[in-house]
């Protein structure tokens, strides 16, 4: 039987305040354990939650870029459970009326884009850490940190409208671009910042009705997303294939045996009896307040990617490979404006650049080679001065130092010869000591040809122009 | 609508309260004066009329993102019933 994949995506990310949603604690990552917490995380009797207004503006910024619903009424309520990390015994969340609705988001797959549907976003306050383990000299206990009770999350809930893992980690990519882009989250998986569950569920190809759906939680990073979500679909049909029966329940992903287990959840874990919370009043949002936040949106990834396209003549793939994140779409607009050479500008920051970043293990903000320095090199590969390789050559020298490519080709003797006089004689020379490869291009073996141009590219160590050769090479051959 | 036995079990059990039988009996029936009050209530026309989340017409005043709290954990936890290393301990939570 064919099967299709259905999976829609909750992230959490945390909002960059300076300070909690619903009181004046720092949220700086990496504290010493509850020194960033106060009465209002430990739910000290007495306390009242005052809600920050930099959140609410953060959640207007994402759903404006989503083209989504701002609901200018939206309403908090009471999620209740009980966990120690949640000393409250509920978590101030949103249900009926959340901040955003609808909206979509356009993701690349491949060559192709597709558009996913978004349910809603909601304002929440984030739980502290339970510490299980390395509790030196103790036993039977559980530690707790309430640093991070009551970071702002934005949870951003989409329809079900994803179809493979593919897909879905395009769609987490696409959105930790867009809210690290915005600045409303700082994007760090690693600490937490961007955590996606992922609600899974297959169904014969072509049955209209969703199958029975298990929810992943706290994937912290794209490779686990990707293998998590493999690994359920492939759970899910050979259980159902056998004769058995998914059961909707939350799992986990071990990344270290690289599949999901059944979380052990108490039959009563989904009854959180939601009511709207009577401390915090409803958040009403004027639509001055809307505006001053549209004011400030800079130009978004999917704009600048069309752009791009459109005014550099890029790919849409490298379109959108260079709007991956606002620093790589920066850099390329300053090489390619500063070059006329967009191509030439994308095939470089994605390829060379992008490779030896990627070796160095840094990031675009860190690279050693400015846009400044790229938009030398790639001007003296527009004008013919530098061959590809020699290019290459060039700017591994300039990985490792200051100086512009123009100082290094002067400092190595790097130019290009493109001077015809002077590579008509290396052919020659070449046609004359390779009687061999000659009389089989003759014979029609066009491979020969490539043998002859590597001997003209050796003569020249490395720095004829290869189009040149390959011209002057086919002239000489054929009217010889 | 009444509460049935099981109900209030539940209930308790999601609140995390230990009732006896006796408790929930008494309980239940509380519970569902309540419920009878809600069914009057329920009653009224109000058609057209927009819920409101909270009794008050008034809305939510936000405050500027500024951190105004200072580290006050040696007070806090001075109350704690065990602490470690700057951590509350609570008996093991195994999920």
């Amino acid at each position: 039987m064919k099967w299709e994949v259905v999976i829609g995506l909750e992230v959490h990310t945390q909002l960059n305040t300076v300070s909690k949603i619903f009181s004046g604690s720092s949220t700086a990552f990496g504290a010493a354990p509850n020194t960033q917490a106060s009465a209002v995380e430990l739910a000290l009797p007495g306390v009242l939650p005052v809600m920050n207004k930099a959140a609410v503006d953060k959640a207007i910024r994402l759903g404006l870029a989503l083209g989504s619903t701002i609901n200018k009424k939206n309403v908090f309520a009471r999620k209740n459970y009980f966990y120690p990390d949640l000393p409250k015994g509920y978590q101030i969340s949103q249900m009926d009326l959340p901040i955003v609705e609808h909206g979509s988001l356009t993701i690349q797959v491949g060559d192709a884009e597709k558009v996913v549907n978004l349910t809603r976003a909601h304002l929440e306050e984030d739980a502290g850490k339970s510490i299980h383990e390395g509790l030196e000299g103790l036993s039977g206990v559980t530690g707790i940190d309430l640093n991070r009770a009551g970071t702002p999350l934005l949870e951003i809930v989409s329809e079900p409208e994803m179809r493979s893992a593919e897909e879905a980690v395009a769609y987490a990519k696409a959105l930790h671009t867009l809210v690290t882009w915005l600045g409303i989250c700082d994007g760090n998986m690693q600490e937490g910042s961007f955590r996606v569950d992922a609600n899974v569920s297959v169904r014969p190809l072509g049955q209209a009705e969703f199958g029975t759906r298990c929810e992943i939680k706290n994937l912290n990073s794209f490779r686990f997303l990707e293998a998590a979500i493999n690994y359920e679909v492939h759970r899910q049909i050979e259980l159902i294939e056998d004769g058995g029966r998914v059961v909707q329940e939350t799992r986990l992903y071990d990344p270290d045996k690289g599949e999901t287990r059944s979380m052990r959840s108490k039959e009563d874990a989904h009854d959180y009896r939601y009511f709207p919370d009577p401390d915090l009043l409803p958040i009403v949002i004027a639509q001055a307040q809307i505006d001053a936040v549209r004011e400030q949106m800079p130009e978004l990834p999917g704009q600048m990617k069309a752009r791009f396209v459109d005014s550099f003549g890029v790919s849409a793939y490298d379109a959108s490979l260079l709007t991956s994140s606002l620093a790589l779409a920066q850099y390329f607009e300053a090489v390619a404006t500063a070059t006329g050479q967009g191509k030439l500008a994308a095939n470089w920051i994605n390829g060379e650049l992008a490779a030896s970043l990627n070796r160095d293990g840094l990031d675009i903000a860190q690279s050693p080679v400015s846009a400044e320095r790229l938009a030398g090199l790639v001007t003296r590969v527009a004008d013919n001065t530098l061959s590809n390789k020699l290019a290459k050559q060039v700017f591994e020298a300039m990985w490792g130092s200051e100086l512009s490519a123009d100082a290094i080709i002067e400092r190595d003797g790097l130019k290009q010869v493109s001077d015809v006089g002077a590579i008509e004689k290396m052919v020659e020379e070449a046609i004359a000591a390779n009687p061999k490869a000659v009389e089989e291009f003759r014979a029609g073996k066009e491979k020969a040809l490539n043998a002859l141009a590597g001997q003209v590219m050796k003569a020249s160590k490395g720095k004829a122009n290869p189009a040149q050769v390959q011209e002057i090479l086919k002239q000489k051959l054929g009217a010889a | 609508m009444s509460l049935t036995h099981q109900d209030v079990a539940r209930i308790a059990r999601l609140a995390r309260i230990a009732v006896t039988d006796e408790e929930i009996a008494a309980t239940g029936a509380q519970l569902n004066n309540i419920f009878g009050l809600i069914e009057k209530m329920q009653a009224v026309n109000t058609d057209g009329i927009e819920p409101m989340a909270h009794p008050q017409d008034v809305s939510l005043r936000l405050r500027d993102d500024v951190v105004t709290e200072t580290d006050r954990r040696e007070a806090f936890q001075a109350v704690a019933p065990q602490v470690a290393a700057g951590l509350f301990l609570v008996p093991k939570v195994i999920e």
